[in-house]
């Protein structure tokens, strides 16, 4: 199936239109020796009934676990049916940027219903329309606070998501920007005495998640303190977005930036993407913060609409200038957390007490097994380290019985061997636990 | 219309929370009453106020399924449905990105046959799919030859890009410490040869070019132009932003290209969601295999796996593995058209474009009179100096004969641009309304220019004051 309408009489028509007598004579600019007669190596076509079992076969050899006890910057959470009815609306899903505004009112007003909600979320004024994922929402944040400052250097968190920290890496080594990191207390939370010494006047941005990677909830307001006193800009994140529903947002806290990964909010875990990139700051940064911003405005007769805005600071106009080459965003994966959100409302609240609820209950569980230890102090949200006899085995014990098991901290951090880290959403019931508990005695 | 924020009301909601299973917990025992917040103020609605909001909301906006969308360099074709329910089946969308490669193997399959078949399309050795849009996959390929002669200890500073290319090329330059110096187009609208011989030093690290070129021309020169990169020993890159014009005809790898970044959300069907997500693979030749993002898929007898064991990598640029649901619709839409129909895709595609192009040439300037790929570019002087009606007028006008606005003032180049892109999946009926929609504009601008000025009158919202946009900034909203 080509989904291309034309009839042989069609083309005939069009053909004596241009002026041509074969469809060659369109491709006549490319030299000849570079016409290529066959695609190689792709299948022939095949029906829709034949995509459609063909497809099936594919996902059928992925195997779905029963439950999975891995966040790791990826949450398995409830979404409730409305998201998928607005987010399959194809007047928003086959629209492109919304450009033309007059008939992008739809998109334009929901995602500046999301920015709204997001920048209230995270305790900033204001937010962008997305980016690609939180890794390159915190990697696009350093590089803008050491362009501002004309300072190279960047320190990060050792307890930020190992492959936020990878990212963050590769965009500062593009940029000729250095990357300290700044190792973790006995707490799990940042070690303050040693970022004071790391602290002078080259240092750009500081970055962190709360709650962190390894689940422990940090003290930002002291961070925030430290790193201003030497003219440095706080980047704050966070792992799982449901978290912001009981948490001192970053931005209240004293965070320039709050950048994170948003998926939580609506979105499935697709194994990896999409996923949106939530980005909130100041309101004084408005002007420099890369990505789409939309605002409010007025149209000829004085009715309320919405445009995108600031555009000068994109790729689009400012070109080499531009503040980031950003250009597609996550737009209805935004979309889907901002429906997300109002479907929630207040309710994110009880959420995320839920989430502390069953993570405390999975906790106090293992930590009733012969040999389990906590293995840091800091409170968490709804991860947790765990120290336990043999994780592989633990985890070989688990996957046996269809389920998956904790991420091993060992492949980022090698002085956590037998380290497990463990998450528990609402989506993981007393069953569940009390399965994953017999299973390990 | 209201704001979700002004419809609420305290007390309602749409989404419930199950009873917890498990003991309560005091929340400030587990955590001090410092680390909590003090409001939570986000909307309250009701299900069914929440259905109309956004239901209302989608009304006002317009997609490929509404209309004739003839947005140019953004090839908004058809977006197959089989696509989006495939996509949606649960073992795409259920897993972790962190389970064990034996669950994932149904994934890794897809990805590792998808990049074998977009190599296969677009002659390259290896592709990634980690980047999330095309400019992403710029931003990667442009690392990737930044490392390219890091390694050989040799450091070049400039990347050369021509007038007419998109802004995200010279933006991915600047975002890795590269130098951008303009290479002119010349008069028939390609590479001006002389200029690029002029500009073309060692100390250019590559030439980033759109074949065809934001004129929807064909470089004709292309191997010349690839010549004297390589000469130097610099490096080609291909803004693939454009590859529903060659899709089947030709390939970058064969032209002499050392990588190219595609737009799945373009060429390859997948919907572009209002602005995202896309999806930017990058291709490369053997000149820049090793430099590819991690993790790659790797195949070992008939099992998948990732690997990261790749020393001279870039790195990652994104967590997980890219967008990877994506990625599905996109190999779905492969495995229907198949070769044939891939190839068939692009012939109609650049059909519908010259065809519209010989149409509307009586009517409106065409700088570059030649065939066009799979887009045309004309130019609103004549109306503008006629009386005084702007490319902007004209776009806003067609809005109010149900279409989405050509691409406008784009490219750069051409004084009043209006860049059509039809797509392939357009009939001949379709294209040739539009015709007449665009013949009947250009006479009214000329009998009747303020009907012209004063459109869209049809819309939710009139022209809007984007002034007052950028003067007084209101990007979020605040109760008053």
């Amino acid at each position: 199936m080509d989904y291309c309408p034309h009839t042989a009489d069609d083309i005939a028509q069009m053909q004596s239109v241009i002026g041509i007598s074969s469809l060659d004579e369109l491709f006549a600019d490319i030299p000849e020796k570079f016409r290529l007669k066959q695609i190689p190596d792709i299948p022939a076509a095949i029906s829709e009934q034949e995509t459609v079992s063909i497809m099936g076969d594919i996902a059928g050899k992925n195997k779905l676990p029963q439950f999975t006890l891995t966040g790791a910057g990826a949450y398995h959470h409830f979404i409730p049916a409305v998201v998928g009815h607005i987010t399959g609306r194809a007047e928003f899903y086959t629209a492109y940027t919304p450009y033309q505004s007059e008939i992008s009112q739809g998109m334009l007003q929901a995602i500046y219903e999301y920015q709204t909600m997001i920048a209230h979320l995270t305790g900033t004024e204001i937010a962008n329309a997305s980016m690609y994922d939180g890794a390159s929402a915190m990697a696009e944040a350093a590089v803008l606070c050491a362009k501002m400052s004309s300072r190279t250097k960047i320190i990060v968190a050792r307890s930020v998501h190992p492959e936020y920290r990878k990212v963050l890496q590769t965009y500062s080594w593009a940029n000729g920007y250095t990357v300290v990191e700044l190792p973790y207390a006995p707490s799990g939370q940042v070690d303050l005495n040693v970022l004071q010494t790391q602290l002078d006047d080259q240092v750009a941005a500081v970055l962190m998640q709360s709650p962190n990677f390894f689940g422990a909830i940090e003290d930002i307001a002291q961070v925030a303190d430290a790193v201003h006193k030497k003219g440095a800009l706080l980047v704050a994140g966070f792992t799982d977005g449901t978290s912001l529903g009981i948490l001192q947002p970053a931005g209240v806290a004293g965070a320039d930036f709050v950048v994170g990964e948003g998926q939580s909010f609506g979105n499935p875990l697709n194994y990896g993407g999409p996923y949106l990139g939530i980005f909130a700051a100041r309101e004084k940064f408005m002007r420099r913060i890369p990505g789409r911003l939309v605002g409010a405005t007025v149209d000829k007769d004085g009715r309320r609409g919405f445009v995108l805005t600031l555009q000068t600071r994109e790729q689009h106009i400012r070109r080499e200038k531009a503040t980031s080459n950003i250009c597609s965003n996550e737009a209805l994966c935004a979309l889907a957390a901002g429906v997300y959100l109002a479907a929630l409302g207040k309710n994110l609240k009880r959420l995320a007490e839920l989430n502390i609820y069953k993570t405390q209950y999975l906790k106090n569980k293992l930590l009733g097994l012969a040999g389990w230890k906590e293995v840091f102090s800091a409170p968490v949200y709804n991860e947790f380290v765990l120290n336990c006899p043999g994780v592989k085995k633990i985890n070989e014990k688990l996957k046996n019985e269809g389920i998956t098991g904790g991420y091993e901290l060992q492949k980022d951090y090698p002085e956590l061997e037998n380290s497990l880290l463990f998450c528990a959403t609402e989506m993981i019931s007393k069953e569940n636990i009390d399965k994953v508990i017999a299973i390990l005695k | 219309m209201q704001l979700i924020f002004e419809i609420s009301r305290p007390g309602r909601c749409s989404a419930d929370i199950p009873v917890s299973d498990v003991p309560a917990v005091n929340i400030e025992d587990e955590i001090s009453n410092k680390y909590l917040r003090n409001e939570l103020d986000l909307p309250e609605v009701a299900e069914i106020d929440l259905i109309r909001h956004y239901t209302n909301l989608s009304r006002r906006n317009f997609g490929v399924d509404l209309g004739f969308y003839p947005l140019g360099s953004c090839t908004m074709k058809y977006n197959p449905k089989v696509n989006e329910n495939v996509a949606a089946l649960p073992g795409f969308t259920g897993l972790h990105p962190y389970a064990d490669t034996e669950y994932a193997q149904g994934n890794l399959q897809l990805i590792y046959e998808m990049q074998k078949y977009l190599c296969g399309i677009f002659g390259m050795e290896e592709f990634t799919i980690q980047p999330a849009a095309g400019a992403h996959g710029e931003l990667t390929g442009v690392m990737m030859i930044k490392k390219y002669f890091e390694k050989k200890g040799r450091k070049r500073r400039v990347i050369l890009i021509p007038d007419a290319a998109h802004g995200t090329n010279p933006a991915s330059s600047a975002l890795c410490g590269f130098e951008v110096v303009e290479l002119r187009s010349n008069t028939e609208g390609g590479v001006d040869i002389e200029h690029l011989q002029s500009l073309m030093t060692e100390d250019v690290a590559a030439l980033m070019l759109t074949n065809p070129n934001t004129l929807g021309l064909f470089e004709r020169n292309i191997e010349k132009v690839a010549a004297i990169v390589h000469e130097k020993g610099g490096l080609l890159y291909g803004d693939g932003a454009n590859a529903n014009a060659f899709m089947g005809k030709t390939r970058p790898g064969d032209l002499g290209f050392d990588v190219i970044q595609l737009n799945l959300h373009k060429t390859f069907s997948t919907p572009h969601g209002g602005g995202g997500p896309g999806s930017g693979p990058v291709g490369v030749g053997k000149a820049l295999v090793d430099f590819l993002p991690v993790p790659r898929v790797v195949k070992t007898d008939d099992k998948y796996d990732w690997s990261e064991n790749f020393p001279d990598t870039i790195g990652r640029v994104r967590s997980f593995y890219g967008n990877f649901n994506v990625i599905v619709k996109a190999y779905t839409y492969i495995r229907s058209l198949g070769a044939e129909g891939l190839k068939r895709a692009t012939e109609m595609a650049v059909l519908n474009a010259n065809y519209i192009k010989e149409k509307l040439k009586p009517y409106f300037d065409l700088p570059y009179d030649r065939i066009c790929m799979h887009e045309c570019v004309f130019s609103g002087n004549r109306q503008v100096t006629q009386s005084g009606v702007h490319t902007s007028d004209i776009a806003k006008k067609l809005i109010d004969y149900g279409y989405h606005p050509p691409t406008i003032y784009f490219p750069l180049i051409v004084h009043e641009a209006i860049m059509i892109e039809p797509t392939e999946t357009e009939s001949k009926e379709t294209l040739d309304v539009f015709c007449d929609a665009m013949m009947a504009i250009a006479k009214e601008a000329k009998e009747n220019p303020e009907g012209v000025k004063c459109a869209p009158v049809t819309t939710p919202v009139r022209r809007l004051d984007e002034v007052l946009a950028a003067r007084k900034p209101d990007v979020c909203w605040k109760r008053s």
